[in-house]
This record gives C-alpha cells, structure tokens and sequence, in this order.
C-alpha cells in the first residue's frame, strides 16, 4: 500500500482541470460556466499546495493564496455583469446571449 | 526602510504606487462632481497621475543611463527594471494618456460619464505596469488579473445596453477560462522548478529533458492562456465581440493597452525562461501565426461593423508580431516591439476616428457611417487615411516600418515561406482597408449633420496622426529605442 503522493494530486488536479474545461465547454447556464471556471482555478491550486509540500518550500502556499483572493474578484465581478446582462435581458443563458455575432 | 522594503524596492515600485494611489483617488473624489460635465476634471487626475508616474519612470531610466547598467531589481528578483519594461511602460502611458482626454465628450454622449471609468483606466494601468516589470509568476499573474478585471468592468460599462452587457459576459468568461489555463500552466512551471522566478524556471527547464510531459504541458498550458490574452486565433473568440459591444474608447484602449501589455508578458515569458525549449514552441506559434493572419485578414473583409473590422485586423496584426518572435534574432525580436509601438498608435488612432462618429442618435460605427466623410469633415477622412494605410503597411507610413523588420527577420532565419505567406495577406488587407477609404472619398454623403468633436479627441487624433507618420518617415529615433530594449 503506497501512501499518498505528488502523483495522486496530480492526478486528482488533471481530473479536475478536465471537468471544469468539459464544464465550460458544454454547460448553457452562465452560472455553471463561473462554477467550471472555479473548478480549474481550484485544479491549479491543488497542484501549486502539492507541489509546495513536495519541494518544501512556502511559495507555492502563497501563490495559492493569491489566486484564491484573484478568484473571488473575478467571480464578485462576473456576477456583477451578470445582473447587469439579466436587468436587460432576463436571461442567464449563454446561448440566448446573441447579439453579437458575425 | 526594512529588509522587506529597501530603497531600491521603493524607487522601482513608485510609479505603480503613483498609478494606484491616484485611480482609488478618482474614485473617491468621484462624489464631488455630481454633475456630469463637471467630471472632465477627473480626466486631468488621470493625466496627473500619469505624469507622476512618468517621472518615477524617468528617474529610473536616468539612473540605468546614468550608472552604465542594464537593469535594477527589487523585491529580490520579483520585479525587474530594464529597457524593455520602460519601452512598454512608456508605451502605455501614453495611451492611458490618449484614452482618458478623448473619453468625457463620448461618455457624455452614452450618458455614463462616470468617474469610476477614469480610475478604472488608471488601475488597469497599474496591472500593466507590472506585466511588463515583473519577473516572478505571481507578480505577473497579479498584474494580469488587475488589468484583466478593470477591463471587464470597463467594456460593459454602459450598464443599459445590451450590447455591452454581452460584450462584458463573454470577455469575462472567456478571459477567466485563459486565465485558469495560465495558472495552471503557472503551477506547473513552479513543480518543475520549486520557485516563482521567472530566472529559476528557466534554469530548472534548461536542466530537463526537452520532452519532460510536465515541462511540456506548463508550456502548453501557460501558451495557451497568454495566445487568448493577444488574441491570437484560435482564442480569438472574444475579441470581435468584446470590441464591437464595449464603449468605443474602452474598445481602443482595450486593443492598444490590454494587447501590448499581454504581448510584454509574453516576450517576458518567452525570451526569458522558454527561450531554451525554442524547438518545441516554434512549430506551434507558426501554425498559430498563420492562422492568425489567415482568420483575421479572410473574416475581416466581409465585415460591416468597422469596430469588428479592425478587431480582425487586429487579430491578424497579433499574427505578424508573433512571426518576430518565430524568427527569434534580434532584429525579429526588434521588428516586434517596433510593431507593438507602430501598432499601438495606428489602432489607436483609427478607434479614435470611430468615437469622433459617435453622435447624439448614431452609433457611428458602421462602414455606411464613415461614407462621403471627405466631404463633411476633410480633417477626419485624411487622417483615418493615414491609419488605414499604415495599418495595411504601405509606405511612407509606421506600419511599413513594423512590417519591413518582421520580413526581414524571416529572411534573415531563413522563413522563407512565412516571408511570402505574410506578404500575400498585407494585399488581402489592402483590399478591406480601402473599402473604408473607398467608402470616405468616393461613396456620397447620406447623413450631413456635422460630427459632436471635442477638443481633447482632436489633441489625441492629431498626437497618434503625426506618431504614426513620424516613425513612417523619420524611424531613426523609435528604432533605436526599440534597440535599446532588447537586452536578453
């Protein structure tokens, strides 16, 4: 039985990283979108702690702690324009958003 | 001073401490003009707080001059003074400089002549003054994301348009999405090398075997997300929506500042520690360059919508820059910041033509708006000329200069093929460019009400006019300072 290591948490943040890009990807909801998008912000943090402890140094704890703090402004932000986009269009789905196209 | 914020730390931090300082001062000070036309006054605050910040940069070039060395760090190698971050740094105030005197007619007009717009410009500029000087990855990420959230705030700033609210939702998601991918590209670099440094990391790549998955897969990550923030196709996706619905001086500072400030974090990144796995990217930004300037040059002809129009230009515009990088010697890396400087002022400039159309119950950015503009206001139609025929490259104009240098490069390394693939798409630009000349001079006047100009948008169009022909004409001095700059 090995214990835990760097490989299990890359592989836990791989996972991750593809449910949050599939999310992004397929999801009509802009809600859902914003949660996909925490998704692989979160991958990357796992990774950034993980790596952290396995080249034991603190940097990669602080780095994690500024994307938590960058992550929280983009989502005040995105909500933000969200309610502004569904005062004027009383949706919050992506593929009703359609004025601009080519 | 502590050992945590030495003199050194406090002289190469000042002009971004000036910036923020006088964006949260807008801000605040906002309250005291509750009437609209009153608020120009916040402009000369941005303007103010920009010559502050100019003479921190100043001083810092007098003194890499003045003590014969090519660089100063600070926060031990978190940010670094060189002359390529005061080439960008200048670069960009000047335009935050032109952005912010030719807004308070345009956002009179809208009826969103808000102060935070002003500090929003001013704290956007604070992210790119550290994207350009700084050489650790959170540093670079924390700039990044402060410009990127302004920008976002910035585009859908006219709360009631539809339009904008799109523009602004789309951006957003689209930008977050790049940068999770950047970040996680980032958290790879740091695993492979156990530090945040840009220096570090490059070491630690150069002590691994090129094909090392995870050395591969932080460079595709990280490559992806900073091709978004260019705009290079195919995460191009954004840009002509983002630039047709947002204000249209948020759009021209969006394509000229948001887009050199990503191209300096990408020089950052790829002179700096991917110069060495230079095998590996190079196939893959030639695909991404030509398909740029296929996409951006084919899409942008059967344009309408002249905001759309210059958006694929610009897209294919960020093709051609990469070709400097592709080429990789000195006159390639040379050619790309002379294109980023030409660039900036002749987009700059022809955005600036498009919120002079901006009337009381006219978007103005339509192709039928600029028609028989020659016989309304000669002034505007001769200058829209000159940046149209820069941006297609022809001479005596500056964007020849940025051409001829990236053509050259590719001779030079031997791109032949490139060369003339470049080439062939500057005649396929010629052609959607004149449509708008065409449109100018040939096609008849419809609407004759005169154009709703401003002083200040006659000062930023004269100033990115005569820039644009200066560097065409006489290129010797912007030359030598793109030389100065490059410094690997």
């Amino acid at each position: 039985m090995h214990p835990i290591g760097t490989v299990h948490y890359l592989v836990l943040s791989v996972a991750l990283l593809l449910i949050g890009t599939f999310g992004v990807l397929t999801r009509r909801n802009i809600v859902v979108i914003l949660m996909s998008i925490e998704l692989i912000l979160n991958a990357a943090n796992i990774n950034l702690i993980a790596f952290s402890r396995a080249v034991d140094n603190v940097n990669g704890q602080v780095f994690a702690i500024f994307v938590i703090a960058v992550a929280v402004a983009e989502a005040a932000v995105g909500l933000g324009i969200l309610i502004a986009l569904f005062r004027n269009k009383e949706t919050v789905l992506a593929d009703e958003v359609d004025l601009l196209k080519w | 001073m502590s050992q945590f914020y030495t003199s050194t730390d406090h002289f190469v931090l000042l002009p971004a401490i000036m910036l923020a300082i006088f964006g949260c001062a807008v801000l605040l000070l906002d309250f005291l003009f509750p009437e609209p036309k009153q608020r120009k006054v916040l402009a000369l605050l941005v303007l103010a707080g920009l010559f502050f910040s100019g003479i921190g940069l100043w001083r810092q070039y007098s003194f890499l001059t003045s003590q014969g060395i090519s660089e100063i760090t600070a926060f031990r190698g978190t940010l670094t003074v060189d002359s390529f971050a005061l080439f960008f740094n200048g670069i960009f105030i000047a335009v935050a400089a032109l952005v912010a005197i030719v807004s308070y007619r345009y956002l009179e007009l809208e009826g969103e002549h808000r102060g935070e717009y002003y500090g929003l410009i001013l704290l956007a500029q604070t992210g790119m003054y550290f994207l350009a000087t700084g050489t650790d990855l959170v540093t670079l990420f924390v700039g990044l994301e402060t410009m990127a959230l302004s920008f976002y705030i910035l585009v859908g700033f006219l709360r009631g348009d539809k339009r904008s609210n799109e523009a602004a939702i789309k951006y957003l998601l689209l930008g977050a999405f790049s940068s999770g991918f950047l970040i996680y590209g980032f958290s790879l670099l740091y695993g492979i090398s156990g530090s945040t440094k840009l220096r570090d990391i490059g070491a630690a790549i150069v002590s691994r075997d090129l094909w090392d998955p995870l050395v591969f897969m932080g460079l595709t990550a990280t490559t992806v997300g900073l091709l978004f923030k260019i705009s290079a196709v195919p995460f191009h996706m954004w840009a002509p929506d983002a630039y047709e619905g947002a204000p249209t001086t948020v759009t021209a500072y969006l394509a000229v500042g948001s887009k050199a400030a990503s191209l300096a974090f990408l020089m950052r990144m790829f002179l700096g520690p991917f110069w060495n796995m230079k095998e590996i990217w190079e196939p893959m930004l030639i695909v991404i360059a030509v398909a740029s300037m296929t996409l951006g040059n084919l899409a942008a002809i059967t344009q309408n919508n002249v905001k759309r129009l210059l958006a694929y230009s610009s897209v294919s515009h960020a093709g051609y820059m990469l070709l400097g990088l592709i080429a990789g010697n000195e006159t390639g890396i040379k050619g790309m910041m002379v294109y980023i400087l030409v660039y900036t002022f002749m987009t700059l400039g022809a955005f600036l033509v498009v919120v002079g159309l901006r009337r009381m119950d006219v978007i103005g950015d339509d192709v039928d708006d600029l028609s028989g503009l020659m016989y309304k206001s000669p002034g505007y139609a001769v200058l829209m000329l000159i940046f149209m025929l820069s941006l297609a490259g022809i001479p005596p104009t500056a964007g020849f200069i940025g051409k001829y240098f990236i053509f050259l490069s590719l001779i030079q390394t031997g791109h032949y093929v490139l060369a003339v693939i470049a080439t062939l798409y500057v005649a396929v630009a010629i052609y959607y460019y004149f449509r708008i000349v065409r449109s100018m001079f040939i096609a008849d006047l419809v609407d004759k009400a005169p154009l709703a100009s401003s002083v200040g948008l006659r000062v930023g169009l004269y100033i990115t006019g005569a820039l644009t022909l200066a560097i065409g004409v006489y290129p010797e001095p912007f030359l030598r300072m793109a030389q100065v700059s490059f410094g690997r």
